[in-house]
């Protein structure tokens, strides 16, 4: 449906989006996910028409908006600090974009109403904006842009100034209002545990382009570089480098490391990055004979409920790795990661 | 995209600049016109020295020392109102704005009901002494003027200097107690200094006001008197001559454009938030004795400062005195409505005699005319300045200077270009509207710029995601945010249009003047029936003052300063 081609745009004489293309689909929820700074929001704003890109094009259906001002582009847009009318209440802020259609009265505050009961604030029709906690706020927000039931719905990192308690619970609504509405969703965020909890694919935005995208589970699996599997938080990366080839054998610090398969093209020599993910790790005993053993010294073992996260130093190397039973700090401790679980990129 | 604020900017620019070269830089060009072809054709003997000195130097003497005495009573109110919670505070602080829009010709009539010789005091000490002149000859001499300045000013040195003395950290003060500094000490060395931009500040302003006080020096003064406005307007409108009255101009357009600029340094803040309460300052109840003396002796004297003139004009209003006795016969001593309605009568037998209601329906509609031009004018322009344009910086003073100028100035450049139809039609002439919106338009365009910096871009930006067009957008969002400060600006704009006095005296045809020009003609008059009459009027004027002030304080929202 929407089909985002090409992006540039510079930002104080210097690039910031470099060629960003991507499409979201009917009833998608997409999520834009890059660190702050990475132009996500200039994105969003050019999608609207609330800017203009350097090149390239937007185009719904086939058709480009180059020309088509942002009040009749019929895209939804929420504000990262919500834009709440001081000047209106609650339900008058709902009914802002209802009444820009020119809607009867009777029709209008129908749909008000609809809109206050999906967010549970029935009872807020008549309150000041300004007399609103942040999460109600933010729920205003949602509605307002929902209520006119625009063709796109894009979301500016909606939860972002809210304490983490209250996100866990909104992303949860988020997901069942945005859900039931139907709408494509463009969603931007820098919190992956966001991303992951919405979205049917992610769009991973860096240094002016699109590093990579697809489905979390995708992105989970088979990270397109290492500064995606850093960015989501997979696990330790290590610098080495390739001794040999069938097998191949990559030489980091702290050992030498086999890996069954790469879908990657290696040279003797090349310098790659290693992925070792702490959830693969096998705590073995000392002296094992198993694939890929080696020893450390436990720095830190801490308990996180389901396991212990255990903080490993490898020569000079310090590595995560998550253990059933706890290990003692300052003990030598020795572990295995499987050959056929290790990723490996060209650096 | 980002050359589109610079093009909108220059398209709101387009019709104030117009307005403001053809009504203000061209009237000021004039002046400068005649003083400098005077000089060249005559050299500089077109004027003899003691014309500028002696006016200049009484200037300075009264201005300096008006301010001295304002800040005498102006800093420790200031302490009051910034430390100190009391019973009837927010009433006295809102009689102690008061004067701040009251017009010159009303406080000048109210000294003089207090001072004057027919004035309460004078006719107390004669009715208690049996005497049969007025004792005190307060009315014409320098005491006189400074007390109006005072009354006038204070009010600006408890505004400016308070709210940043409530803003101050306390902690600093009480760090320096607590490093051995007595009170004493650590007022002069740590809160002073740090409140000294604001101090210097609110200072020069007030001597500012001074500086190019007009009505009251005119009135209160009497000849002996004259300050360079006062001169201006003697060489213009008594004597006819023009080369001095515009050398005059200049000189004090130059001294005002120095303070003026001298004043914008020195306010901006110097210590960021290093100095600022991080919390909402805690007004405290006095409770040692001597902060309990200290706050009813300050109330006492605000009373008495504020609220005596005032309430001696009203009351002198509808009494007839022993005084005023033997002027018509038929007076009768005691309270009475006659001066009011006097005002609504038609007595035609001098040639100078104008119905005071005509001076009535004239400043109504000359407010009326004046009001529409700021307002419009005022919006445009402060569109424009709220637009992210580079040459802002430089449009911004350009468009300020009609503050600097004085209404004395301004009433002389009107009267060399616009003396003429059909600015000067007699029957409706354009001009004095005119000159009254040059006068209110920084007001305006300073108090609807905030409201508009206000709004958050994204708010616009929402709006036209939900489907707004740009008229939309103005009307829905734009619009119920500034409406307010648009009201408080046009109620402001109309109080200064029905006060103006400086450039209207030069200005109004003498036979349909404007309230305040017929106050002053009417109180410089001999008889009682006149003087009651300019009293009477005097007190309409305050009235419809103080409500547009009550309105103001309603309507504006908390924490806008008018000025």
């Amino acid at each position: 449906m929407l089909e985002v081609q090409n992006l540039t745009k510079d930002y104080e004489n210097k690039p910031l989006l470099k060629g960003v293309s991507f499409e979201v689909g009917k009833g998608e929820l997409v999520c834009l996910l890059g660190s702050s700074g990475s132009g996500k929001s200039t994105i969003l704003r050019i999608i609207a028409g609330l800017e203009e890109p350097e090149s390239g094009a937007v185009l719904w259906q086939g058709r480009d908006l180059r020309d088509v001002p942002t009040h009749k582009r019929g895209f939804g847009l929420m504000f990262q600090d919500y834009a709440l009318f001081p000047h209106k209440t609650v339900a008058q802020n709902i009914a802002f974009g209802l009444q820009m259609q020119g809607l009867k009265e009777e029709e209008i505050s129908r749909r008000v109403k609809e809109s206050l009961e999906s967010i549970r604030m029935q009872s807020f029709a008549d309150r000041p904006i300004t007399e609103l906690s942040g999460g109600e706020q933010q729920r205003v927000a949602l509605a307002r842009a929902l209520a006119p039931a625009p063709n796109l719905l894009m979301l500016d990192e909606p939860l972002g100034a809210l304490d983490h308690t209250l996100r866990t619970q909104l992303i949860q609504e988020l997901r069942a209002i945005l859900h039931q509405s139907q709408i494509p969703v463009i969603y931007v965020t820098h919190d992956r545990e966001e991303a992951f909890g919405l979205a049917d694919r992610l769009v991973i935005l860096h240094d002016g382009i699109i590093l990579q995208q697809g489905s979390p589970r995708e992105l989970f699996e088979q990270p397109s570089t290492p500064w995606v599997a850093e960015f989501l938080g997979l696990g330790n990366l290590v610098q080495g480098v390739v001794t040999q080839l069938e097998p191949l054998q990559i030489k980091t610090s702290f050992t030498e490391l086999t890996l069954s398969s790469s879908p990657l093209e290696f040279s003797e020599g090349q310098v790659c990055q290693v992925l070792l993910r702490p959830e693969d790790a096998l705590i073995a005993p000392t002296n094992s004979a198993s694939e890929n053993y080696f020893e450390c010294i436990v720095r830190d073992s801490l308990f996180m409920g389901e396991y212990y996260q255990l903080e490993l130093l490898c020569s000079q190397t310090t590595l995560f790795a998550r253990s059933e039973t706890p290990a003692e700090v300052g003990s030598r401790l020795g572990v295995s990661w499987p050959a056929d679980k290790i990723q490996v990129f060209p650096k | 995209m980002t050359k589109r604020p610079a093009l909108l900017a220059l398209a709101l620019w387009l019709i104030p600049l117009a307005f403001l070269a053809y009504f203000f830089y061209q009237p000021l060009i004039a002046i400068f016109r005649v003083v400098f072809s005077e000089r060249f054709s005559q050299g500089w003997e077109f004027f003899e020295w003691s014309q500028v000195s002696r006016p200049l130097s009484f200037t300075f003497f009264q201005a300096t020392l008006s301010t001295l005495l304002t800040l005498l009573v102006g800093l420790p109110a200031a302490w009051l109102f910034a430390k100190f919670d009391f019973p009837g505070r927010k009433g006295l602080r809102s009689i102690s704005l008061l004067p701040f829009i009251l017009p010159t010709v009303v406080v000048a009539a109210a000294f003089n009901t207090l001072i004057g010789p027919q004035g309460w005091i004078n006719q107390a000490l004669m009715a208690l002494f049996n005497l049969s002149a007025p004792p005190l000859k307060l009315l014409n001499s320098l005491p006189a003027i400074l007390m109006a300045h005072v009354f006038y000013n204070t009010s600006i040195i408890i505004r400016i200097v308070s709210s940043s003395w409530s803003r101050l950290n306390p902690r600093l003060e009480q760090a320096a107690r607590l490093l051995g500094a007595t009170p004493w000490q650590a007022f002069t060395k740590v809160t002073l200094p740090l409140l000294a931009p604001s101090l210097l500040s609110a200072s020069l302003l007030v001597f500012l006001f001074d500086f190019t006080s007009f009505g009251v020096v005119l009135m209160l003064g009497g000849p002996q008197f004259s300050t360079i406005e006062v001169e201006i307007y003697n060489q213009a409108m008594n004597r006819f001559n023009l080369p001095v009255a515009g050398l005059l101009s200049v000189i004090q357009l130059g001294i005002t454009l120095l303070v003026t600029l001298l004043q914008n340094r020195v306010n901006t803040p110097r210590y960021g938030k290093a100095a600022l309460n991080p919390e909402r300052s805690a007004l405290r109840r006095p409770a040692k004795r001597w902060q309990k003396i200290f706050v009813l002796f300050m109330v006492i004297c605000l009373i008495l400062l504020f609220a005596v003139p005032v309430v001696s004009l009203i009351t002198r209003s509808f009494v007839t005195l022993e005084a005023d006795r033997g002027q018509r016969g038929e007076v009768a001593v005691g309270l009475t409505l006659r001066y009011y309605r006097e005002l609504f009568q038609n007595r035609s037998g001098s040639i100078f005699y104008v119905p005071p209601i005509q001076a009535i329906r004239n400043s109504l509609l000359y407010a009326g005319v004046a009001i529409l031009i700021a307002g419009l004018l005022g919006l445009l322009t402060a569109y424009a300045l709220a637009q992210r344009a580079r040459f802002n910086k430089f449009l911004e003073p350009l468009f300020m200077l009609p503050l600097g100028a004085s209404a004395v100035t301004l009433g002389l450049g009107f009267l060399l270009i616009f003396n003429r139809p059909p600015w000067a039609n007699s029957r409706f002439p354009l001009m004095i509207p005119i000159a009254h919106s040059l006068i209110a338009l920084p007001f305006v365009v300073r108090t609807i710029l905030p409201a508009i910096r206000s709004i958050p871009e994204s708010l616009r930006e929402a709006s036209r995601t939900l489907g707004a067009n740009p008229l939309q957008v103005l009307l829905k969002v734009d619009l119920p945010i500034v409406l307010r400060s648009l009201l408080v600006s046009l109620v402001f704009a109309f109080t200064i249009s029905l006060g103006e006095f400086g450039a209207t005296s030069f200005l109004s045809n003498p036979h349909a003047p404007t309230i305040p020009v017929a106050i002053y003609r009417y109180i410089s008059q001999p008889g009682a029936l006149n003087y009651g009459q300019a009293l009477a009027m005097s007190s309409l004027l305050l009235l419809v003052c103080g409500l547009g002030s009550i309105l103001i304080e309603k309507i504006r929202l908390p924490g806008e300063e008018l000025f």
